[in-house]
């Protein structure tokens, strides 16, 4: 240890330097989002609350292959099908566990037909215990109410896939 | 004061004619009450001040790691504190079922208990002081060298292991910076040449540099300079803040001697450590930084000065915490003994020396 260090370590001069750093970044700009009032851009892609949509006039979409179901790393998807009168095959159930859900996206990569997909919704929340455990009307209702946005955002991702 | 006081109690209720009645009853127990009244005086806007802090530090620590800090709870969210304490006071003070329930108990009152009581001697203006003792400085030694026992009572009694590894590290490290403390204020004692805490500002107020109007170049900080910052960082060790903070070790030992506590408990090891923080502060302006002396020769000295100088000191503590990571348990002990002690042993004869030689300062 030379004397130029010891004059450096007894004037603390490794200290002041952090101290020097932390102090300058005292008065720098701050860069906290002020969440609610402020969000922060999302993405095209990004996964959300669930939801099972429809074509255009209204016939739903997913014909019960359970390739979802097979793909859920979580196995938080339930399937059960049935043949219906017209001789189409439709699911009877339909069921999503949001507290198994780890939102991966494979149900929407695996699904044949754009059915089931995770949407830009973040904000939900449930009450009591099973109020995440989401049954088909209610992602077939989700899928109704942001039908516009689902549709945007594949529009806008499409020319990737 | 005190007669300033008893005359305006006089003249009010000689307006209904019943001063001489009331003072009959009140004569024999006045001085108590007077002590009490200074007591309230000095204590609630200190809890006041500690409970800010907490939220100071919020911010501070906020600001420099480029957050906002609380911002929520009332106007710039100056409420924090309120709701924080809402909160601990309602909450349920678990015991656990293996603690002693006695001194689990008592732990956190023996660690409030000595950071409020050192105030009594800390002078905030030219006999402001609640007792102005002869031996203030071997008192408030001693009564912040209790603190430690709350900690170490709090850590066996929890009958626990994360607060017993807590406890034997306070116990280690309250105790080595306890000495290099008590030696850097004997050059404080040298210099000044007396105990009375009063005395040892009065004794900064006089020099070359205050002849020059230039007071604060004066004050014991700059010709006692290795031995206060010896001081000023024995202090943060001495209140178990970071980057000395191993006894509570978050990341270690999750919270050291209070992992189980709750509640208003807790509430009282935080308060105990942020009353520290305040005495720490107020300590160092005393006896390094004129307490109540005034900067500069053309302002007048005032209380206003103490405050402000312990609030630099304060804002020192928070800058501290942001800024450095925590030392680890055998590097404390290091800096302790293998650097402050011997630190303290050479300077406390150079001192000596320089006190009795013809470049004196302090003749």
């Amino acid at each position: 240890m030379g004397a130029r260090d010891l004059i450096r370590t007894f004037s603390l001069g490794e200290l002041r330097q952090g101290l020097a750093v932390t102090l300058r970044y005292l008065f720098s700009p701050k860069i906290t989002v002020m969440y609610p009032e402020e969000k922060t851009p999302q993405s095209p892609r990004f996964r959300g609350l669930h939801a099972l949509r429809r074509y255009p006039n209204g016939e739903e979409r997913c014909i019960a292959c359970k390739l979802c179901e097979a793909v859920c790393p979580a196995m938080a998807i339930t399937i059960e099908s049935a043949e219906r009168e017209d001789g189409s095959r439709r699911t009877t159930r339909y069921d999503i566990d949001l507290t198994k859900c780890i939102f991966c996206g494979f149900c929407e990569e695996a699904c044949p037909v754009d059915a089931i997909v995770e949407t830009h919704v973040l904000e939900y929340h449930g009450e009591t215990r099973g109020d995440l455990y989401y049954t088909k009307q209610m992602l077939l209702a989700n899928g109704d109410r942001y039908e516009a946005e689902i549709a945007k955002a594949r529009e806008h991702d499409a020319k990737y896939r | 004061m005190e007669a300033q006081v008893l005359h305006f109690f006089e003249w009010f209720w000689n307006l209904f004619g019943l001063w001489d009645t009331l003072w009959g009853l009140v004569k024999p127990v006045w001085p108590l009450i007077w002590v009490i009244v200074k007591i309230v005086v000095i204590l609630v806007p200190l809890l006041l001040a500690v409970a800010y802090l907490t939220f100071w530090e919020r911010k501070i620590i906020g600001w420099m790691q480029v957050r906002i800090g609380p911002n929520r709870v009332g106007p710039w969210g100056l409420l924090q504190p309120i709701a924080d304490g809402v909160k601990l006071f309602l909450k349920e003070i678990l015991i656990p079922t293996k603690a002693d329930p006695w001194l689990f108990l008592l732990a956190p009152v023996l660690a409030i208990a000595p950071a409020l009581a050192a105030w009594a001697a800390i002078p905030f203006f030219d006999g402001g002081a609640l007792a102005n003792i002869n031996a203030g400085v071997l008192y408030l030694l001693a009564i912040s060298s209790l603190g430690v026992y709350g900690i170490i009572i709090a850590g066996w009694s929890s009958n626990s292991k994360y607060p017993f590894l807590g406890a034997m590290r306070s116990a280690a490290q309250m105790v080595s910076y306890e000495v290099s403390m008590g030696m850097a204020l004997v050059t404080v004692l040298m210099v000044s040449n007396s105990l009375n805490l009063t005395d040892i500002v009065n004794a900064q107020n006089h020099g070359m540099f205050k002849n020059a109007g230039w007071n604060f170049l004066s004050w014991n900080w700059l010709p006692l300079l290795p031995m206060f910052l010896v001081y000023l960082i024995s202090g943060v060790a001495e209140t178990n803040r970071a980057p000395f903070d191993v006894v509570e070790g978050e990341s270690e030992i999750v919270a050291g001697h209070m992992v189980e506590y709750s509640g208003m408990a807790f509430a009282m090891f935080f308060l105990a450590e942020y009353a520290n923080m305040w005495l720490i502060s107020a300590m160092v302006s005393v006896f390094f930084l004129g307490g109540w002396l005034s900067p500069v020769g053309f302002l007048p000295d005032s209380i206003l000065w103490l405050l402000a100088k312990m609030s630099v000191i304060a804002f020192g503590f928070l800058w501290l915490r942001a800024t450095f990571p925590r030392y680890r348990y055998d590097q404390i002990m290091r800096l302790g003994w293998k650097v402050f002690v011997p630190l303290c042993l050479i300077w406390i004869p150079v001192v000596g020396i320089w006190m009795m030689s013809p470049v004196s300062v302090w003749k």
